[in-house]
């Protein structure tokens, strides 16, 4: 049980949350918050939906195409005749979906390639950081869009759409795991417990793995929720520029965007605001979480509780001297 | 240059106070940290005064709060830090006084001389300009003549040609001279009291013996107060007229240097004093197995470091000649730049060898490939400096001493190897209970012997030690020193053992040899070249190493002062 409580608290995100306090706290509460509730909806999504997000009519026939938020229809209807509610609440599977999808691909590929190229070095190292800085310069959404185009070939099933998607996120976030990492195993490289792997004779692959690896890992929870919170941008600007979903395959905020834009000079504006809230929401709760954990991870942003003033037994209590006992012992 | 400035120069003069007028007084000062793991007091009810002229020695090990009580004297301490007590500098009190008076006083009533010279100097500033920096932001003062005054300040700390070397920037001085540009930067308000934070730690001795005569100077010439913070007893015994003994943020002692030394009173302060490596000179001949070839036979040994595109290489070891026997003890001494580091990492196959020839365990470490080198690692332990990284700090204590048995086959995985590992750690008189433990929770002293019994797992017939105490406290060094010698005499591994310390070398080595920039100076056994040295060099290197004992200190000084006279 002892055991299970240390794990528990060297957990990412549970460790900082111990460690927070006041502001900090606040952010990284809201955040962890906003992205539970929305976490939660995702996966209660067939539960609390009141259709189907590709529904277009029920027993009393078709809903009609833009009817203002009522009884029948909370949220009311797009121009399209789907329920807004519904698409809002489908479309959080939809974009933890790519998500994860994303930054799993990307998150793999990125470290492995990262740890080559920065413990290895030489030439391989070269070839690929250029590479990583070509595709850094490319702007980015484009590059989601060609990836798009590629991988889809214009199909647009839920998975198809959901891998397109992803695999486009993917290859723009590979350099950044690719960054970190190699830089992290560079660092590494010089300290003195690598070199004394290399004295005792550990093969390359041992060191690598188990030495470098672990230890360069720090920054990763950051970074993959960060990149969480452009994967979704990202999937919401390619449905809005018309590469996403098709509305029969899954239920996208982005494409549900771009159908709304015509309405929102009509005075429509429930088509356009649901699916626009979702998304500033999610994103809003995730990079909370991740600048809250940037700002934990180091020690210089991270703000500590001031020494409470202090009793006379509570400084007898401080000056339990470790060092005394350790001396014992020597 | 002010009209009041003069005075100061007069001898005897003093421009803050009378002699004996107090400078700094701290009364019942604690200070508390918050940290990640609760409330840490760092600084216990402590009380000190320091007297104009004076300068006092804070000693204490790594911990004792030490330099958290010198700091609280500039108010340098981070805002996580909670201070009671009082701190009077003159009028003012550190602790109340608010940032802009705080500012105020930094540098005109008080100053401070930092560790490391390269790290408190700006690289992309002139030295002049640095200097003069802190002339303008106190008071109007006209560029030219805070340019003027810092030319005097860089004159009057030693720096040969200032009125040239004003405009060079920081690299372009060597160690001990940036320390004294420091040391320049402190002085040029005249301050009343200057806080020294191990001033001559990150130097090597010999240049650590003339910045400990710089400070003596400046101290009789302008009569400022100097608060040294150090764990040198041979710094403490050359410099101060009053200790203070520090132990887990208390002060358990203070007196006159003379009598501290003389008659330490308080339980700790005598351990501390017992722990002082001294030069002993005691001859420990090896009594050698005949017929057994060297372990390792250095003919000719250059080692080269590439240069960048276009320009040479640096050749950090010149044709060295050395060997080590089996089960011998060879101390490898020199200062920074000396080489040594680098030969102690050719023989583990860490830097390659570019000339001349270099047998390890009757392999040829020049042109040797990685992949022959490797199967000959299990017969060599390598023993690093910092305790503190080198080991994986996500590991515990048991799987890292079981590394090398593993990687060797000698074990399948760290649980099959914890039998092994457990008597390895008795072996270094650690309790079997810190196998389970993780680095950061032992101490520097623990953390070493856990790198010992590591680098002995294999039971290998070398092993190579760089600096391996000189990161601890004395006590701890000590007893280290004192395990390390009981394991060599019960295995009988063979030693190379690189520190810059002789006193070091004279506990332990069977021989010596003394490298100076990339050659050996001299070499030969302990007793002779520590005793009868006949290399210039070796003899300065001697003279230069202050004794703990304020007494014999003093004596030793001047004739190094007679023999640098003779040598002009």
């Amino acid at each position: 049980m002892a055991g299970f409580r240390k794990l528990w608290n060297r957990l990412p995100v549970v460790h900082q949350f111990k460690q927070s306090i006041g502001l900090q706290r606040g952010m990284l509460v809201t955040g962890l918050l906003i992205t539970g509730f929305f976490l939660l909806i995702a996966a209660l999504a067939p539960v609390i939906s009141p259709y189907r997000f590709n529904q277009l009519r029920d027993s009393h026939g078709l809903f009609g195409a833009q009817t203002p938020p009522g009884p029948a229809h909370l949220l009311g209807t797009t121009s399209g005749g789907y329920d807004v509610l519904s698409r809002v609440i489908w479309g959080t599977q939809t974009a933890f979906m790519v998500i994860i999808v994303a930054i799993a691909l990307s998150f793999f590929l990125g470290v492995l390639l990262g740890l080559l190229s920065g413990y290895l070095g030489g030439w391989l190292d070269r070839v690929l950081v250029v590479i990583a800085d070509a595709v850094y310069a490319f702007p980015s959404l484009l590059l989601a869009i060609v990836a798009a185009i590629v991988i889809s070939g214009g199909q647009s099933s839920l998975w198809g759409g959901v891998l397109a998607a992803a695999i486009s996120i993917t290859a723009v976030f590979i350099p950044q795991y690719f960054r970190v990492i190699r830089a992290e195993t560079v660092r590494i490289k010089s300290e003195a417990f690598v070199e004394s792997a290399k004295v005792i004779g550990a093969s390359t692959p041992r060191i690598m793995f188990r030495h470098v690896l672990r230890n360069s890992t720090r920054t990763l929870p950051l970074i993959l929720t960060l990149n969480s919170s452009e994967a979704i941008l990202t999937l919401a600007g390619l449905g809005f520029l018309g590469f996403g979903i098709e509305p029969t395959s899954a239920a996208e905020w982005g494409y549900d965007l771009n159908k709304a834009v015509s309405d929102v000079t009509s005075g429509i504006w429930w088509t356009s605001v649901f699916p626009g809230l979702a998304i500033v929401l999610v994103v809003l709760g995730v990079t909370l979480v991740g600048e809250s954990l940037n700002d934990l991870a180091d020690p210089r942003l991270r703000t500590r509780r001031r020494a409470a003033a202090q009793t006379p037994a509570d400084a007898a209590a401080i000056s339990e001297p470790f060092s005394e006992g350790a001396e014992q012992v020597l | 240059m002010s009209a009041a400035r003069p005075e100061r120069h007069v001898p005897g003069v003093k421009r803050h106070a009378p002699d004996g007028d107090l400078a700094v007084r701290i009364e019942h000062l604690d200070v508390t940290f918050a940290t990640d793991g609760g409330d840490v007091a760092a600084v216990k009810d402590v009380s000190l005064d320091v007297r104009a002229g004076e300068v006092l020695a804070i000693v204490g090990e790594s911990g004792s709060g030490k330099t958290v009580t010198a700091r609280s004297i500039l108010g340098l301490l981070p805002e996580t830090a909670r201070v009671d007590g009082v701190v009077l500098l003159g009028k003012d009190d550190i602790v109340t006084v608010d940032e802009s008076r705080l500012r105020e006083l930094r540098g005109t009533e008080v100053a401070m001389i930092f560790q490391e010279p390269s790290a408190a100097l700006n690289p992309v500033y002139t030295v002049g300009w640095q200097l003069a920096e802190g002339l303008r932001a106190h008071g109007n003062v006209t560029r030219r003549a805070a340019r003027a005054r810092a030319i005097e300040m860089l004159a009057r700390v030693g720096i040969p040609n200032p009125s040239r070397r004003v405009d060079d920037y920081p690299h372009q001085f060597s160690g001990g001279q940036k320390q004294r540009v420091v040391i320049a930067m402190a002085l040029a308000l005249a301050p009343s009291v200057i806080v020294a934070d191990e001033p001559t730690t990150a130097l090597d001795v010999t240049v650590q013996a003339e910045i400990l005569d710089l400070l003596r100077q400046l101290r009789d010439e302008t009569g400022t107060a100097i608060v040294l913070i150090t764990h040198n007893m041979g710094v403490v015994a050359d410099l101060s007229d009053r200790v203070a003994v520090m132990l887990n943020g208390r002060i358990v002692e203070t007196a006159p240097s003379r009598e501290l030394f003389a008659h330490p009173k308080h339980e700790y302060t005598q351990r501390l004093l017992a722990a002082v490596p001294r030069l002993e000179i005691v001859d420990r001949p090896l009594i050698a197995a005949t017929g057994v070839p060297p372990v390792v036979l250095a003919k000719g040994l250059e080692i080269e470091y590439p240069g960048r595109f276009g320009r040479g290489g640096f050749r950090a070891v010149k044709g060295v000649d050395f060997e080590i026997h089996a089960g011998e003890v060879l101390g490898l001494v020199g200062e920074s730049g000396s080489g040594k580091t680098t030969i102690g990492r050719a023989i583990a196959g860490l830097t390659r060898v570019s000339g001349g020839s270099l047998r390890v365990l009757g392999t040829e470490m020049n042109g040797v490939r990685e992949r022959a080198f490797r199967p000959l690692r299990k017969q060599l332990g390598f023993v690093f400096q910092d305790p503190g990284t080198s080991f994986n700090p996500l590991l515990t204590i048991a799987q890292c001493v079981a590394e090398p048995l593993i990687v060797h086959g000698l074990a399948e995985n760290p649980v099959a190897a914890r039998p092994r590992v457990d008597e390895l750690l008795e072996a270094v008189q650690l309790p079997k209970a810190f196998g389970d433990r993780y680095p950061h929770e032992l101490s520097g002293g623990q953390r070493q012997r856990a790198s010992l019994a590591r680098s002995l797992a294999l039971n290998p017939p070398l092993l190579i030690a760089d600096e391996p105490t000189s990161a601890l406290d004395v006590s701890v060094q000590a007893k280290v020193l004192e395990l390390f010698g009981e394991l060599q005499k019960e295995f009988g591994f063979a030693t190379l053992f690189i520190t810059h310390d002789l006193a070091v070398v004279d506990q332990l080595a069977h021989r010596v040899v003394v490298l100076h920039l990339g050659e050996i100076a001299e070499q030969g056994s302990t007793a002779q070249v520590l005793g009868k040295p006949t290399d210039d060099y070796t003899k300065r290197l001697l003279a230069s190493l202050p004794v703990p004992d304020p007494v014999e200190q003093a004596a030793r000084r001047s004739a190094r002062m007679a023999a640098m006279q003779a040598g002009r």
